[in-house]
C-alpha cells in the first residue's frame, strides 16, 4: 500500500446562487489516521468530503492526494481508489450482499469469481457471517447494512476511506458496536480516513484528529480530541463540544498512577478479626474475591463474608488500559465508594477511593500541561 | 393536410351544428351516456373501494377480479348485453359501467391502503371511530389516488361511449359510424375529434379538482 | 351455448386467437422500445417531461376507434392501422412508469454508485434500470391487458382478432350468443394468461424485490 495524505489548499466552494459552502479551507489529513470533520448542519463538512472524490468540484483552490491534484485523474477512476461509505448505506437493492461488496473490484476488472472470494473475506472482516452474502439488502437490519457498506468500501483495499455519517442512521446501541469495531478494524488496516459526523461524542471517540467546522464553511480548529477538549480555540468550539467537556477530558488521562489499596481485598478464609479492624478503620465494606482473585462482590465488614450477601461489582478498571473516566465511574458505582482495579486477566489488583482518583486527575492534568508547554 | 382541412370544414359547417342529429344534440347524448355511467360506477366502486381499503377484507379477490374485468372487451360486452336484453340504453350503460368500475375501485382501494399506517393509528389514538377515521383521516390522504381513478374512468367512458352508435343509439359515435358506412371520412374524423375534445376536457376538469380539493399537505407530483 | 358451433369452428377460433395475440403484443414491444429511451431522457431532463406528459395524456384521451379510423385514411386497411394506435397507448402508459421507475432509485444508491466510480452509462445499465424494473413491468402489465381488451375494437374495421366473433359472427348472425360469449371469455382468459406470464418474468428479473412489491 502506498502512503495517502490528503491536502486541502485554499479550497473554496461557492454555489452559483452565491452561497459559500466552504471558505478557504487549508487542512492536511495525515496518512493512516482518522480525521473527523465535525460541525453543525450547513457547515460544509460533507461538501468538503465530497470534493475529495470529486462528487463536487471546488470553485477555488485544490485538493491533493500525495501531492497530486485530484483533478488530474478521471473522476470515475479516482473514485475507485477511495472507499466511500454513506449514511443510508446506499446498498444496491438488486444485488446480493456478496455482489454488493464485490462491486468495486469488478469495476476495476477483477474476475467475478476472484471479486466474490475477496468479498467474502471482507464480510468476515466486518463481523458478518458468510451466509449473509447470499441475501439481498432488504433482508438485513440497519446495522448489518452499514457493515456491508463498510465492507463494500474496503473491498478493493483503497488507501483512502471517505465516510459520510456512516453510523448516524442506526440506534445508539448498534452505533456503539459499530464504532468499537471500526476502531479495531482501523488498527489492522491503517487507512487514511476522512469521517464526517455531527456528533461530537463520536468525533472524540474515533478521531486521531478533529476538524471543527462552523456555519458558513469556516474551519475553526484542528486538533487531537484531547487538546480540543482541553483548549477549545473559541467560544463556538467550546459551545459545540458541550457542557461535559471537563468530564470528557478524563477519557484521555491514564489511570496507571492511581494509588491502590489492597488491605480491603479479602477472601472467604478471612479471619473475623480482620473485618472488624477494617470496620474500626472506617471501612464499612470489604471486597470479597474468589480463589482465582476474581471479584465476587462487596460485603459489609459488620457481617459474615458470604458470597450470597455480596453486592455486585458493576464496573472495574484496568490501570494498564483504561482512562481515569472509567476509574471514576467504577468508584461512583460501588457501594463502598471505591473503584476496583483489575489486571488484563481480570484479577483484582486493589481498590481506590474517589479521593485517590481525583488526586491522580490533578497530577495527570498538570503533567499533560507540562508536556504541552514543552512541545 | 387535406384530412385536417376536411375535418375543419366539417366542424365549421353551420349545417352540422343545428337540428336533430346536429353536433349539440349528439354531444348532449354523448355526455348523458358518459355521466350516467360514471355516476353509477362511482356509486358502486367508491364505497366498495373505501371499505376494502379500510378493512383489508376481500382485497385479494376484488383486486384480481377488477384486473380481470379491465380485460373485458367493451364491444363484446355491449353486444352480449344487446343479445341478452335487446337494443336500448341499458346495454350501453352496462358496458360503460363495466369499463368504469375497475379503475375507480382499484385506485380507491390502493389509495386508502397506502395511507401511512401511523395516520389512522393517530386518529384512533385521538378517539375517532371507524367511519370518522376513514372520512377525516384516510380519505383526505388518499384523495389524489381516488381522483386519479375517477379521471381515468371518465376519460375511458367518454372515449368509449362512441360505441353506443354501434347499437343504433345516439352520441358522437353516430358521426363516426354513419361516416364509415357512407365513406365520408371528414365526418368520421370530425366526430372523433369532438370525442377527444370531450375526453380532454374531462381530464382537465379532474386535474382542476385535484388542485382545488387535495390538501397542499398531501399533494404529490401527480398530474 | 351451442357447443357444436364451437367445436366446429376450432380452427377459426385458433386463428383469431393468434391474430389477437399478435395485434396486442406487437404494440407492447414497440411501445417499450420507444418509451424506455424516452422515459430515461425525460428523467434526466425534467423540463422535457412536462410537455411529453401532456402529449401522452392527450393521446390517451383520443378514442381508439377514432385513431383507427383516422389512420385508415393514412395507411389504408392494414394491420398497422390497429398496431400504431395501440403502440401509442402503450407508450403513453409506459413513459410515466419508466420515469417513475428511474425516480424510484434511492438518492443514496445513486450517490453510492457515483462515489464508487460508476460512469453515467454503466450506472444506467447496471444500477438504475434494474431498480426501475418493477415499475416498468407494472406499466407493461396495464398496457398489455388494456391492449388485449382494445384489439376487439379493431374488429369494427375488420382487424380485431377475437373481436371478429362479436361483429362478423355476432351481430351479423343476428346476435349469435355462442360466438359473442366465446369471444368475451377467450379475451379475458388471454389477458389473465398474459398478465400471469409478465408477473412470472418480473419475478425472474427481480429476485431481490421484497415480496408484495411491484403489483
Amino acid at each position: 500500500m502506498w502512503p495517502a495524505m490528503i491536502t486541502f489548499e485554499h479550497v473554496t466552494k461557492r454555489y452559483p446562487d452565491g452561497t459559500v459552502a466552504v471558505e478557504d479551507l487549508d487542512l492536511v489529513c495525515p496518512t493512516g489516521q482518522i480525521t473527523v470533520f465535525v460541525g453543525p448542519s450547513g457547515c460544509g463538512k460533507t461538501t468538503s468530503l465530497r470534493m475529495i472524490n470529486r462528487l463536487l468540484e471546488p470553485t477555488e483552490g485544490r485538493i491533493l492526494v500525495d501531492g497530486n491534484d485530484v483533478r488530474e485523474r478521471d473522476a470515475s477512476v479516482l473514485r475507485r481508489d477511495m472507499g466511500y461509505v454513506i449514511q443510508q448505506a446506499g446498498l444496491f437493492p438488486h444485488r446480493t450482499v456478496l455482489d454488493n461488496v464485490a462491486t468495486v473490484p469488478m469495476l476495476l476488472g477483477v474476475s467475478r469469481k476472484e471479486a466474490r472470494r475477496s468479498a467474502a473475506e471482507q464480510l468476515e472482516r466486518v463481523g458478518l457471517v458468510p451466509e449473509l452474502g447470499k441475501r439481498y439488502p432488504y433482508q438485513l437490519s440497519g446495522g448489518q447494512q452499514q457493515r456491508v457498506g463498510v465492507a463494500r468500501a474496503l473491498a478493493a483495499d483503497p488507501p483512502i476511506m471517505l465516510m459520510d455519517e456512516p453510523f448516524s442512521a442506526v440506534d445508539p446501541v448498534v452505533r456503539g458496536d459499530l464504532q468499537r469495531e471500526f476502531l479495531r478494524l482501523q488498527d489492522d488496516i491503517g487507512k487514511t480516513i476522512v469521517f464526517v459526523t455531527h456528533d461530537v461524542d463520536e468525533a472524540v471517540k474515533l478521531g486521531d484528529q478533529i476538524a471543527v467546522f462552523a456555519t458558513g464553511g469556516h474551519l475553526v480548529q484542528v486538533d487531537t480530541p484531547e487538546r480540543l477538549l482541553a483548549a477549545p480555540a473559541n467560544e463556538f468550539v467550546a459551545d459545540f463540544l458541550g457542557g461535559d467537556r471537563g468530564i470528557r477530558r478524563l477519557t484521555f488521562l491514564a489511570s496507571d498512577r492511581v494509588g491502590l489499596d489492597e488491605s480491603d481485598v479479602v477472601d472467604s478464609t478471612v479471619a473475623p478479626g480482620l473485618l472488624e479492624a477494617l470496620g474500626d478503620a472506617g471501612r464499612d465494606w470489604a471486597l470479597l474475591v474468589g480463589a482465582d482473585r476474581h471479584a465476587v462482590g462487596w460485603v459489609p465488614t459488620s457481617g459474615v463474608p458470604a458470597a450470597a450477601a455480596a453486592r455486585p461489582v458493576e464496573r472495574t478498571f484496568n490501570p494498564a488500559a483504561d482512562s481515569l473516566r472509567v476509574a471514576l465511574d467504577s468508584a461512583l458505582l460501588s457501594p463502598a465508594g471505591r473503584a476496583v482495579a483489575v489486571d488484563d486477566d481480570g484479577r483484582v489488583l486493589g481498590t481506590a477511593a474517589h479521593a485517590d482518583i481525583l488526586r491522580a486527575v490533578t497530577d495527570e492534568v498538570a503533567r499533560s500541561q507540562r508536556v504541552e508547554a514543552a512541545s | 393536410m387535406n384530412i385536417l382541412s376536411g375535418i375543419f370544414d366539417w366542424l365549421t359547417s353551420a349545417d352540422n351544428w343545428s337540428g336533430a342529429g346536429g353536433i349539440p344534440q349528439r354531444m348532449l347524448e354523448h355526455l348523458t351516456y358518459s355521466v350516467v355511467a360514471l355516476a353509477l360506477a362511482a356509486v358502486i366502486a367508491l364505497p366498495l373501494g373505501l371499505w376494502i381499503g379500510h378493512t383489508g377484507r376481500l382485497a385479494f379477490l376484488v383486486v384480481n377480479l377488477s384486473n380481470a374485468a379491465r380485460a373485458l372487451p367493451t364491444v363484446g360486452v355491449l353486444i352480449l348485453a344487446v343479445a341478452l336484453v335487446g337494443i336500448g340504453f341499458t346495454p350501453v350503460l352496462l358496458a360503460l359501467v363495466a369499463l368504469a368500475v375497475p379503475p375507480i375501485l382499484v385506485n380507491t382501494y390502493e389509495g386508502v391502503r397506502s395511507v401511512d399506517p401511523t395516520v389512522p393509528a393517530a386518529a384512533k389514538g385521538m378517539g375517532m371511530r371507524g367511519p370518522q377515521i376513514l372520512l377525516r383521516a384516510e380519505v383526505p390522504v388518499a384523495l389524489p389516488a381516488i381522483l386519479l381513478g375517477l379521471r381515468t374512468a371518465a376519460v375511458q367512458t367518454i372515449s368509449t361511449a362512441t360505441i353506443a352508435a354501434l347499437v343504433s343509439l345516439g352520441g358522437l359515435g353516430r358521426f363516426v359510424f354513419d361516416g364509415l358506412a357512407r365513406s365520408e371520412y371528414d365526418q368520421v374524423a370530425g366526430g372523433a375529434v369532438l370525442v377527444a375534445a370531450l375526453a380532454i376536457a374531462a381530464e382537465g376538469l379532474f386535474t382542476l379538482l385535484m388542485i382545488t380539493l387535495v390538501s397542499p399537505g398531501v399533494r404529490r407530483r401527480s398530474t | 351455448m351451442n357447443w357444436e358451433w364451437v367445436t366446429g369452428h376450432l380452427p377459426l377460433i385458433g386463428q383469431l386467437l393468434g391474430e389477437h395475440v399478435f395485434l396486442s403484443v406487437l404494440p407492447v414491444v414497440i411501445g417499450l422500445a420507444v418509451s424506455l429511451p424516452l422515459g430515461i431522457v425525460c428523467s434526466r431532463y425534467p423540463a422535457l417531461y412536462g410537455p411529453v406528459l401532456l402529449l401522452t395524456s392527450v393521446l390517451y384521451a383520443v378514442p381508439s376507434l377514432a385513431l383507427f379510423v383516422f389512420l385508415l385514411g393514412v395507411t389504408g386497411l392494414h394491420t398497422t392501422t390497429v398496431v400504431i394506435p395501440l403502440a401509442l397507448y402503450t407508450l403513453s402508459v409506459l413513459v410515466r412508469n419508466v420515469v417513475d421507475g428511474m425516480r424510484s432509485v434511492p438518492d443514496a444508491v445513486r450517490d453510492a454508485a457515483v462515489g464508487m466510480g460508476f460512469g453515467p452509462l454503466r450506472r444506467l445499465v447496471q444500477v438504475e434500470l434494474p431498480i426501475a424494473v418493477p415499475l416498468i413491468m407494472a406499466g407493461t402489465r396495464v398496457a398489455t391487458v388494456s391492449n388485449i381488451s382494445m384489439v376487439s375494437i379493431g374488429a369494427l374495421l375488420g382487424f380485431g382478432g377475437l373481436g371478429q366473433l362479436f361483429t362478423t359472427y355476432g351481430i351479423q348472425l343476428n346476435f349469435f350468443l355462442t360466438a359473442i360469449l366465446t369471444g368475451v371469455v377467450l379475451t379475458v382468459a388471454l389477458a389473465v394468461a398474459a398478465d400471469t406470464i409478465i408477473v412470472g418474468i418480473q419475478r425472474l428479473l427481480t429476485p431481490w424485490a421484497p415480496r408484495g412489491a411491484g403489483r
